[in-house]
């Protein structure tokens, strides 16, 4: 079978597996900003409880591994009442983990944006909370974009280990489709070249315009 | 704060002539390090102060005491006859919640050496952000006010410039615009021309001359720019080692000084130039 044949007698079920990790990507990204957002001003709040439930968040799932959590998630919540469809539990697991590695990066953000900023806030007699939406978060996010540019492409790869649970994203379905044909090469090398590709022409020029278009905001461009 | 005995302290400043500004026994440490030590100064409702000395003596802190960017360690800061630092509870003085700091710093605004803008806003955005975030105008009258500002300190054209396009001279005057946008009873200069070129430091001294004459506000001034102390201060205060060492006005001062402390300053900086 050449190629060809093989991507004309299987492309259906690659671009179905290639959009669930899309879509798996986008949802896990919008949860881990979330998380990391949230985490992140946390561990820097004055108040010893949120700056100790942050810090063990992150502690834990930073600390272990992605594939353990995403079984956790999905085998052992269940046993406590909490029960979710595995596409579900398959981004949580993932966004959750990489919230947690954000929440890293919107602190030391947030911590570089220079102490004149805080003071001129203040001096103009800003809220703590409006000072950070107004004047620091701005500032911060130009800061942050690089480390999440990497962090999301992390994301992306992370988004393989749901097929382990059966969620029928890329892996899984070139999983299945080189069980029945032995096609090892076409089949994984397919999958590879379609990471990359999402990666490469898709996160990272997004991430690129979304720095300009920053960049552009605080005038530098 | 430390705990420390207020009961000298009176509640509020009343009578005839009440400071605006009053610094009684304030004193402020870094650990071992004594910055100021038991400082008494009061500013009178209009008057403008210009405080001068070497580094590490103590008169940047003055400034930022007052913008409270930093704690006091002892005695109490009063503005307008009220206390800034602390508040009263019952018959006595407590350290004050972040509502009252934030209730009395309403009447206080700075300008900083490094200007301090927000880069991601324009020189107009800039001047309207306190006014409509803050204060609660509405961002017509935000406008309005603020372009009346940016017009006294000539930066219209660059109204809509972020900061990264205006030289330091320029957003210098835009951040005093944007201090005075919040109508402040009493302003404080830190060493606003200590980061410009030789070449602009005019443009910013004539916007602070400008504010002086048509203002009645209240000011504190930290420079080394002795010339302009010279000319627009009421009262110069030289601080040594924490403490002032000498002050009067700008005629004694710079003409008579009496102490060694001052004589030896003021010829040293006589020589730079």
């Amino acid at each position: 079978m050449s190629y060809l044949e093989f991507l004309g007698q299987y492309g259906d079920r690659i671009l179905s597996g290639t959009l669930v990790t899309v879509l798996l990507t986008v949802l896990s990204s919008v949860l881990a900003i979330a998380i990391a957002l949230v985490t992140g001003l946390m561990r820097l709040s004055p108040n010893a409880v949120l700056r100790g439930i942050a810090t063990v968040y992150i502690e834990i799932f930073r600390g272990t591994s992605l594939l353990v959590q995403l079984y956790w998630i999905f085998y052992v919540l269940p046993l406590f009442g909490v029960t979710l469809e595995k596409f579900t539990a398959g981004f949580v697991a993932v966004g959750m983990n990489l919230g947690a590695y954000g929440a890293e990066l919107v602190r030391g953000a947030i911590l570089s944006v220079p102490r004149g900023q805080w003071e001129a806030a203040l001096a103009l007699n800003m809220t703590p909370a409006r000072r950070m939406i107004r004047v620091i978060l701005p500032q911060a996010v130009l800061i942050m974009l690089p480390g999440w540019g990497n962090l999301l492409i992390e994301l992306l790869k992370g988004t393989a280990l749901v097929a382990l649970i059966a969620v029928a994203d890329l892996m899984f379905q070139v999983k299945q489709i080189n069980g029945t044909t032995f096609l090892s090469a076409e089949t994984f090398g397919t999958a590879l070249i379609i990471y990359y590709v999402i990666a490469r022409f898709m996160i990272t020029p997004f991430m690129r315009w979304l720095e300009r278009a920053m960049q552009r905001k605080l005038g530098r461009a | 704060m430390d705990a420390q005995d207020l009961s000298g302290f009176p509640l509020r400043l009343e009578g005839d002539a009440v400071p605006m500004v009053s610094f009684r026994k304030v004193t402020k440490s870094y650990g071992s390090l004594v910055v100021l030590d038991s400082l008494d100064l009061d500013v009178a409702e209009g008057e403008m102060v210009s405080v001068i000395g070497p580094s590490g003596s103590g008169k940047t802190t003055v400034l930022r005491m007052l913008m409270t960017l930093e704690t006091i360690n002892g005695g109490v800061i009063y503005v307008d006859g009220e206390p800034l630092t602390h508040m009263p509870r019952g018959d006595r003085l407590v350290p004050a919640d972040s509502r009252h700091l934030r209730r009395i710093r309403a009447k206080i605004g700075m300008c900083f050496q490094q200007f301090n803008l927000f880069p991601h806003m324009t020189a107009l955005e800039n001047c309207m952000e306190g006014p409509v975030h803050v204060l609660g105008l509405s961002k017509k009258e935000a406008r309005e006010r603020s372009e009346e500002l940016l017009a006294m300190v000539g930066m219209t054209e660059k109204r809509d410039q972020h900061p990264s396009r205006l030289s330091g001279g320029q957003q210098q005057r835009v951040a005093i615009a944007r201090a005075m946008a919040m109508r402040p009873k009493v302003m404080l200069f830190d060493e606003v021309t200590s980061a410009l070129d030789p070449e602009v430091i005019g443009e910013v001294t004539n916007v602070i001359r400008k504010l002086v004459a048509e203002h009645n506000l209240t000011m504190l001034m930290v420079t080394h720019q002795m010339g302009f102390a010279k000319d627009i201060s009421d009262r110069v205060c030289f601080f040594y080692g924490g403490r002032i060492e000498e002050q009067g006005t700008p005629d004694a001062l710079f003409g008579h000084p009496k102490r060694e402390r001052t004589q030896q300053f003021l010829s040293a900086v006589r020589e730079a130039i």
